[in-house]
């Protein structure tokens, strides 16, 4: 179904007669044009990496991050217009610091995510708006520590409190993506972009949900992924960006930080080796053409 | 109701006479400061060649009322920068998230560049500064221990109007009395700082709140000791007043004429 | 304007003004034991010397396994624990999951802190959820939030002092924690004239909340759980 001359499609809130939205439609389509960006969910942590079209050989290498730190625990990268990406990450921030002035305590990842998933929503309501040009990976760890209200004075008991059940639900990692429509689900691992279906397949195969991928093998599975992703637009370079987030006794103490320069080159160089080992096997399976399966249902 | 607005919402006169505007005159202005209800005592610190140490009691006094004996008064900012609070404890809590939203933001970008003991003094000085110009100051006096842009020694004080000053070794409420003479006997003016060390920077601090706990009526003999030098912050929170002298009270009877 | 003033105790110059609201929570206390925590407070409400309410009773609810002692202006923890209780209920709605004790400190804090200027509230919050255990804080006159093993609040708190740090042992039974703040409010009771009546406990574990009463014709020793 085609949306041009109808009409239907030159205003935001304006639904077609079978029930679409063409401008969240056509923000999808930005979306699909940007680097591709994915995020792996593991147990110990969470890896976000995006895969960054170098436009000028004027740009400064290792600047103009596109991975952008939430409050301490959060990380997010955004596939699609690179402004709109800033602005929600702006919003995502006002959010987090919005609830840690009511609740003295980091927001939980999951309550980050449908904050920001009502926010995009909202764009897609009126026509005095545009929808968001970008598909947004949020990945984050909620502490499993017990939390102390922020600026607490004081302890309880030196022995702890009493009364706590073993295995009562406590932190652990989270990762979810926001669609332009205002969609949003968690997932193990998540894929958007140029190169997502790509990233997509290879991000199956990993098995994620069984929970036997260490963080730091994650991180060397992340570069293999984006640079997999890359295959379809070899001509073009790209920087690749990478952050993660550890539990507390991890690399990371439970922050979002950029992968240390050292262990980013390790996973580029062995992310390169693997793909100069799969040209001679698989040239052919590499160009499965750009995808068309991608709908925006639910 | 009648045509004057101004008698409006009044005792009519007409049923319970004249009105007597001398009830509502009361003794003195009306206020709308706040006083302190939970507060701590004395904040003391000193230079040292290569650093600052800094040191406060753990007690939250409610009056004359021991009240909170575990309150940490030292907070740590970033990796080279502690704020010493005396003063209201409620207020202490709100700068300290103030601090911590400060910080959130400082990680928003990856350059690294944070802020240094001597921005945070000049930020937080003009935080105590903008409340008392809004007529609700913040009931603190800070003591701000770190270094400054060149990597040296800083130490500096904000009080609750925001007013600043520095020096070699500072202290705040009751510690500007009896602290800061045995610090400045310790360690004169001439003496340059670099012939000051760690230790006896921290042994001072120690003494001096031996002094206090001896003769300050709202402290205690548990506290807090940091020291900041360029390997990072030492902070120590439970440690206790040692060494004191009592025994001597044995030879002291009567207040005059008693001979034993 | 006719009408108004018709009724209630005129002052000389004909205006009425009641200074002497209502004071309530003059002795309370929560403590952590073994299982989760134990809340206590006397019963009596007064108005200057008069009692107001004999069998009063101050242990709030704020969420299911949240409580608190509320000591100062009634009216004024009242209205607090109201909209606090109004935050935790739309907290467990919007984030499907209960609040925890933290949390619900934090909101407390909150609204004492930023109205300090018009409040008279001083609140122990003491709540236990399966993660965190039992937890106490307090919040008393200025709106600084303390974490503590057990508190005490409310005038009749300053008799006790003295025999809450003597007799506190941490994780304690749930039977030595009744009576340690039984003892400690038999003791507030006997030397403290605002405080007074009986003497009601709430127990929070995982097993949820439980109510105790201790009545003084009985030398407060029963009748015990009442629910």
């Amino acid at each position: 179904m085609t949306s041009i001359g109808t009409g239907y499609d030159l205003s935001n809130s304006v639904f077609s007669p079978d029930g679409r939205n063409f401008q969240v439609e056509y923000a999808a389509k930005a979306v699909e044009n940007g680097g591709t960006a994915i995020g792996i969910r593991c147990k110990d942590g969470v890896v976000l990496a995006v895969e960054k079209i170098i436009t000028s050989k004027l740009l400064k290498p290792g600047a103009n991050k596109r991975i952008a730190t939430v409050d301490r625990h959060v990380g997010i990268v955004s596939a699609g217009l690179v402004p709109d990406g800033r602005h929600f990450v702006s919003r995502a921030r006002d959010e987090a610091a919005s609830w840690r002035s009511v609740y003295k305590g980091p927001i939980p990842v999951s309550a980050l995510s449908n904050r920001l998933g009502s926010y995009v929503q909202a764009y897609t309501l009126y026509s005095s708006v545009r929808p968001f040009g970008v598909t947004a990976i949020v990945g984050g760890w909620d502490s499993e520590a017990e939390l102390a209200v922020d600026g607490q004075v004081g302890s309880g008991p030196k022995s702890g409190s009493g009364g706590k059940v073993d295995g009562a639900r406590a932190g652990g990692p989270g990762l979810y993506m926001i669609e332009p429509s205002g969609l949003y689900w968690g997932y193990y691992g998540a894929a958007t972009g140029k190169g997502r279906q790509a990233a997509k397949a290879e991000l199956e195969k990993l098995d994620l949900s069984s929970g036997n991928l260490s963080l730091v093998d994650a991180v060397k599975e992340a570069a293999r992924i984006i640079y997999v992703a890359h295959e379809d637009s070899k001509d073009k370079d790209f920087e690749l960006e990478m952050s993660w987030i550890s539990s507390l006794d991890g690399p990371t103490h439970g922050r979002h930080e950029e992968v240390p320069k050292q262990l980013l080159e390790e996973a580029e160089k062995a992310a390169k080796r693997s793909l100069e080992g799969e040209d001679e096997e698989e040239e052919e399976v590499a160009k499965d053409g750009p995808n068309q399966g991608e709908r925006m249902e639910e | 109701m009648n045509h004057y607005p101004e008698v409006w919402g009044r005792p009519r006169d007409d049923i319970y006479g004249p009105y007597n505007s001398s009830y509502l005159q009361t003794t003195g202005p009306k206020t709308h400061t706040q006083s302190p209800a939970v507060t701590g005592t004395s904040v003391i610190a000193v230079k040292f060649n290569g650093g600052v140490a800094i040191a406060a009691d753990n007690l939250a006094s409610y009056g004359s009322l021991a009240r909170f004996t575990d309150v940490k008064r030292l907070r740590v900012f970033g990796d080279s920068a502690v704020v010493g609070f005396s003063g209201d404890v409620s207020d202490m809590q709100y700068i300290d998230r103030l601090l911590e939203s400060l910080d959130i933001r400082e990680n928003y970008s990856t350059h690294g560049n944070m802020m240094n003991a001597k921005n945070l003094h000049t930020y937080l000085s003009k935080v105590l500064y903008k409340r008392r110009s809004e007529f609700n100051p913040l009931w603190n006096h800070i003591l701000v221990a770190g270094f400054d842009e060149d990597k040296k020694p800083f130490l500096s004080s904000a009080d609750l109007l925001g007013t600043t000053y520095s020096a070699p070794h500072l202290a705040t409420g009751f510690g500007a009395h009896l602290a800061i003479p045995i610090l400045r006997r310790l360690f004169p003016e001439e003496k340059p700082l670099e012939e000051i060390s760690k230790g006896e920077a921290e042994a001072a601090l120690r003494e001096c709140l031996k002094v206090l706990w001896y003769r300050d009526a709202r402290s205690l003999d548990k506290y807090s000791i940091a020291v900041i030098t360029a390997e990072g912050v030492e902070i120590k929170e439970d440690q206790v007043i040692e060494a004191q002298s009592w025994a001597f009270a044995e030879s002291i009877r009567g207040y005059g004429a008693q001979v034993n | 304007m006719v009408g108004h003033g018709a009724s209630g105790m005129l002052g000389e110059d004909g205006i009425h003004v009641d200074m002497n609201h209502l004071k309530s929570g003059e002795v309370n206390m929560a403590i952590n034991f073994k299982d989760g925590v134990i809340l206590g407070a006397d019963s009596r409400t007064t108005t200057g010397a008069y009692i107001a309410n004999r069998v009063t009773d101050k242990l709030t609810q704020v969420h299911d396994t949240i409580w608190c002692c509320r000591s100062g202006s009634a009216a004024d923890t009242q209205a607090v624990a109201d909209i606090v209780s109004y935050h935790l209920n739309m907290y467990s709605i919007t984030n499907n999951e209960a609040p925890s004790t933290q949390v619900a400190a934090s909101l407390f804090q909150e609204l004492c802190y930023e109205n300090k200027d018009m409040l008279s509230a001083g609140i122990i919050i003491a709540g236990y959820d399966p993660r965190h255990g039992g937890q106490v804080y307090s919040i008393p006159l200025g709106g600084s939030l303390h974490k503590q093993p057990y508190s005490i609040g409310g005038s009749g708190s300053t008799y006790i002092y003295g025999y809450c740090d003597a007799n506190w042992k941490e994780n304690m039974t749930e039977e030595e924690g009744i009576n340690f703040v039984r003892g400690a409010l038999r003791e507030a009771i006997k030397w403290d004239g605002s405080s007074g009546g009986v003497i009601r406990l709430v127990v929070l574990t995982a097993k949820g909340a439980q109510r105790h009463l201790y009545l003084p014709d009985t030398d407060y020793t029963g009748p015990g759980f009442t629910n």
